[in-house]
Parts: C-alpha cells; structure tokens; sequence
C-alpha cells in the first residue's frame, strides 16, 4: 500500500495540472492580501460604520483578521479546486487508457483504489497546509498580530490574540475534514466516466445544489438539512465562536458549541466513509472497457 | 507439455450481445500463440478477461494451473501484457513509466536493468524524453518494455503491430519470435493482420461473432486442401452459371465483381483451369491463395456465403 501510496503521490505531482490550484490559491490570496493592505482601513471603518458606541482600541486589521476574512471568501471555492484532482484519479486514467495496465497488475483493486484515495486526500492537505501558510503566515509577517475582531450580523467578537492560534490550527484541520468529503464525492464520481471532466462538472453541480438547499429556510428542505454534507462544511466558523461572561467579556480557551462542530465533523467522516467504501464496492466488480 | 492457459467454457454477455460465447482453449509452455479474427470478434474481450479486467458472465480460467479469479495477485504477477494501444503516462519519461510500472509488478529494479529494458527495445537514446513526444512505434515498444520488466512467463500482446510502420512490425516479430525462442517465453498475440500471426505463430485459435471457429498449429491449419482460388474472368455471370452446372459447383464459395472465388486442394487447379478454357471463360488471372490468411478467410467469407446464398 505504502508503494501504491508513493507512486499515486509521484504521479500527482508530475501532473503540470495538480498546480493550477496551488497557483490559483496563490493568487487570491496574494489579491486579497495587497487589496486590505492599500485599502483595507476603508473596509473595517465600513464593517464598523453599522456598530454604535463600539470604542476600538488596537489594531483590528491585523494577520488574524485577514486570514479569517481569506478563509470566508476562500473556503468555498477550494472544493472546485480540490474536484480539480479527486474527479480525476480513476476517470482520467480510464481517459489516458493507464487503467487497465493498471489493473492487469499483480495488485488487488481495493488497495489500487484507497491509495488513490489516499494520495487525492493528501493533495487536499497539502492545499490547506499551503493555504494556511499563505493566509495565516504570510498575513501575520504582512499585518502583524492583534485581538481577532468577527463580525457576525449582529454583534462583533472579540477574541484576544493569545486565543487565536489554535483557533485557526482546528479550523484548518475541520477544513481538512470538510474538503476530504468533497474529495471522495469527486473521488466517487470518478468511477463512472471515462474523462475527468465529468466528475469535476458533476461534483461542483452537487455542492451547489446541496449549498442552495442548505441556505434555503424552506419546511419542505428543513428535514433533509442535517443530513448535507454542504450543511456541515463550514463548521469551521463554530472555532470562533467563544462564550462570554454575565459581563460581556471573552472567556479564553471557550467554544460556544463544541458539541455541535463534533457532530459536524462526524457527518461529514460518515459522508467520507460512504463515498469510499461505495466506490471500493463498485471498482472491485467493475468490468475495464476503457 | 504443460498448458499455462487453459479456458473452459467463456462467456461474456452485456444483455443480448454474446461478445464471447463459449470459448475453450489452451495455450501450451513454449507456444507463440495466435490469437485472430476481425475487429469485434471478441479477441480484446477474451485477452481482458485472462487479465482479471472484465469478469466473465460464465466459465473458469487457469493459469499456470491455479484458479485466475481465486489467485489473482500470484498469476498476474508471471504475465507481462500491452493491451491494445499502450497508453502511458504522456506527462512522465520513458524511465519514470518503465520504473513506476515495475515496481507495481512488485519488483525492486535496479537503474541497470532498467536501462537495459529500454535498450533492448531501442529507447535509450530517448529514455528522458517525456512519451508525449514518442511515435505511436516508440510507444509501442516502450509498452512491450513494461510487459517484460518483471521477467514474466508470459506475455500477453493485444494487436502489438497496430499503427507500427513496416520496420516497427518486422521488430515486433523479431522480438516476440526471440522471447519465444532464446528466452523460452510463452506468447499470446492477438492480431487481425493474419501474415504476422501467420510468421511468429505455432499455435493459433480464430475467432469470429464471440465464437471459436477452429484451434489448432499452424502446420495443421495450413492445409493445401483449403487453397481458395480466386478466377478473375471478362464475364462472371456465364461463368457462373456454366460453375454452377458443372462438378465444381459445390467448389464455389463467392463472387465479388469479376471474381469468383472457390475452395479446393491446389492439385485441383490444373483441371479447373482446363474446364474453364474449353468452357469458353475469358479468364484473365487464376489465382491460388495458399496461405493461412486465405485459410482464415475462407472461414470468414464461408459464413458470408452461407448467409448469402440461403437469403
């Protein structure tokens, strides 16, 4: 497994394509980064304008609030990229006509299969891994540290900066979850076409359903919401979520709803476990045509 | 002599199209064993199934004596095989997809044997160049160079010839006549160029609509008795009909323009020639095909004239 794992890997990152969402990410980041840097006091002064009696002492447009403004806007577009690979690991080598070299090989489709998986997940983590260096890292040196400033529709948290590393580190690792499940829904998807766009069309084209229905307060969608893996993808936020005291004030280390995010990330696992386990089931009987 | 494929009643269906209907056959140790029939008769169907990627619908398949779909991993490690057009990987060196490859046959090559895999099918020059540069001729034998990395028994090659420019197939033939030869290697070859199975094989099986027509050597099959006569002549109608009336009816197989071809031994043909002249025929070339493709198409072309002449 360890030398399907090595090869898969090996394979990824050959792929001139593997870095267009490297690149990509680079470049928003990098947008958005020099955007709050020229004019980003005319953003928070917006974001504050709505807020009365709110004295700001500090700085609000430091590395933490950039990175948490990044992941908003970012979070949600990162699983195009991230289908960018996973809807081509099993279709695009049914395209390339490598398949069934593949399979004519001395090893047993499932291992074949989990080790594409595996290396599809790995090339998720090292997107977050580079996003996080990107968004957090680079804000940080660029903006410096501060007291993390959330603007939610109605109040603003407060969080101090000595609260907010590891908030950032859990998102990250919840984003790794999050992403992973789009992974193996492409991944999934990958098994019934012979070319990757497919997939790619077919996974994004669920996301954005699954993501309407989510944001939809209709009665008749309320019962299925829980169940979408799309309802679950941002649990993220809930890291930075902290309770306060009876006297307004931040209470250090705290997470209004950790149960809740624990939930999320276990839909989201139980959603990873079905798409794998469904595309071993169906790749250990499928007949080669391509 | 032992068999190393043995194939026992294969069928493969998808709903009402029998692409393989119940096929046996074996392929002795040692055999260079040819694999024909037209395009769609099933020949890629029945070399997919031998390598576990098609299961079949009905039918058992043994390899070097063991079970293929209950000892999968031990059996497909003793074969090498290019199926069909050898796609790679357009994005990776020569070297980069000969060592990717053989390290999945579960084999731990040194650079050395690698270099000397690449130069046994003249790549060496161009071992560093990424595929998506090769000729579909370069692609070809790289693919056969991933088939024998792993030093398999046997070698399966699925229409190896396919797009090869004459000197790419006269080197395909001398390498498969030379694993067969001075490496003892078993070979299955598949082909619909019958003069290529027709130079390398021993062995041969022809397939036609998913069926086996016939199995057996070369030697055997290769029977003057089976000569087809083609018999061009100014008027084919009259000479037809003046066939039809004589003793050589039941010789004729087809007519095609100013052709009409029948099937008889070679000693025949003096006779034929004879009646055809006093009959008044304006023969223009009387030509006897004595060879294993005429062979395979007077099967192929009997079953047309069957079809034709009972409508």
């Amino acid at each position: 497994m360890w030398t399907l794992l090595q090869i898969e890997l090996f394979k990824i990152f050959k792929r001139p394509r593997t870095y267009i969402a490297f690149v990509a990410i680079t470049a928003i980041v990098v947008l958005i980064q020099l955007a709050l840097y020229l004019d980003g006091k005319t953003y928070v002064g917006f974001m504050l304008q709505s807020i009365e009696r709110f004295n700001v002492e500090g700085k609000i447009l430091n590395g933490y609030f950039v990175c948490y403004f990044i992941l908003q806007t970012l979070l949600i577009h990162v699983p195009l990229l991230i289908a960018l690979v996973g809807g081509d690991m099993i279709a695009g080598e049914a395209n390339m006509g490598t398949l069934r070299l593949l399979i004519s090989k001395p090893i047993s489709r499932s291992s074949l299969l989990i080790s594409k998986f595996l290396a599809s997940t790995v090339y998720t983590l090292l997107l977050l891994v580079w996003m996080a260096i990107l968004s957090l890292l680079v804000s940080l040196l660029i903006f410096g540290k501060g007291d993390l400033m959330v603007f939610q529709s109605q109040v603003i948290i407060q969080i101090p900066q000595s609260d907010v590393f590891w908030r950032y580190l859990a998102a990250f690792g919840f984003a790794a979850i999050a992403m992973t499940t789009v992974a193996a829904l492409s991944f999934f998807l990958s098994l019934f076409a012979e070319n990757s766009i497919g997939p790619i069309v077919a996974a994004m084209s669920i996301v954005i359903v699954c993501t309407i229905l989510t944001t939809m307060d209709l009665p008749l969608f309320l019962s299925m919401k829980p169940y979408l893996f799309t309802s679950h993808m941002l649990g993220w936020k809930g890291f930075f979520d902290i309770r306060a005291t009876d006297a307004n004030s931040a209470i250090p280390g705290s997470i209004q709803n950790l149960p809740a995010i624990l939930r999320s990330a276990f839909i989201l696992i139980l959603h990873i476990i079905f798409f794998v386990t469904a595309a071993v089931v169906i790749f250990r009987k499928k007949d080669v045509l391509s | 002599m032992s068999a190393i494929i043995k194939v026992s009643n294969l069928s493969k269906h998808y709903r009402e199209v029998k692409a393989v209907n119940d096929i046996s056959f074996t392929v002795n140790a040692g055999d260079v064993y040819g694999f024909l029939g037209q395009n769609g008769a099933g020949k890629s169907t029945t070399i997919r199934m031998l390598l576990t990627l098609i299961e079949p619908t009905a039918g058992t398949i043994e390899l070097f004596g063991r079970n293929l779909f209950t000892q999968r991993k031990e059996i497909l490690r003793q074969i090498g095989a290019v199926i069909e057009k050898p796609d790679l990987y357009k994005y990776l060196t020569a070297y980069e997809n000969l060592s990717l490859f053989a390290r999945m046959s579960g084999v731990s090559v040194t650079e050395k044997k690698l270099n000397d895999q690449l130069a046994q099918v003249g790549l060496t020059d161009r071992a560093h160049s990424k595929v998506r540069t090769y000729s579909q001729g370069m692609k070809q034998r790289l693919g056969i160079a991933i088939a024998l990395i792993h030093n398999p028994q046997l070698i399966i090659l699925d229409e190896p010839t396919n797009g090869l420019d004459p000197q790419g197939i006269a080197d395909i033939r001398n390498l498969i006549l030379h694993l067969s030869r001075h490496e003892g290697k078993t070979v299955v070859v598949s082909s619909h160029l019958l003069h290529e199975i027709e130079l390398i094989a021993n062995r041969m099986l022809i397939i036609d609509k998913g069926q086996k027509i016939i199995e057996g050597s070369v030697a055997e099959l290769f029977d003057p008795a089976q000569t087809l006569v083609h018999v061009e002549v100014s008027n084919p109608h009259e000479v037809l009909l003046w066939l039809q009336a004589s003793n050589w009816s039941s010789y004729i197989r087809d007519q095609q323009n100013n052709t009409i071809l029948l099937q008889m031994n070679r000693k025949q043909v003096p006779a034929l020639t004879t009646d055809l002249v006093n009959a008044g025929a304006g023969i223009m070339a009387i030509q006897p095909q004595n060879s294993l493709e005429s062979y395979f198409l007077s099967l192929t072309t009997e079953n047309r004239h069957v079809d034709t002449f009972t409508n």
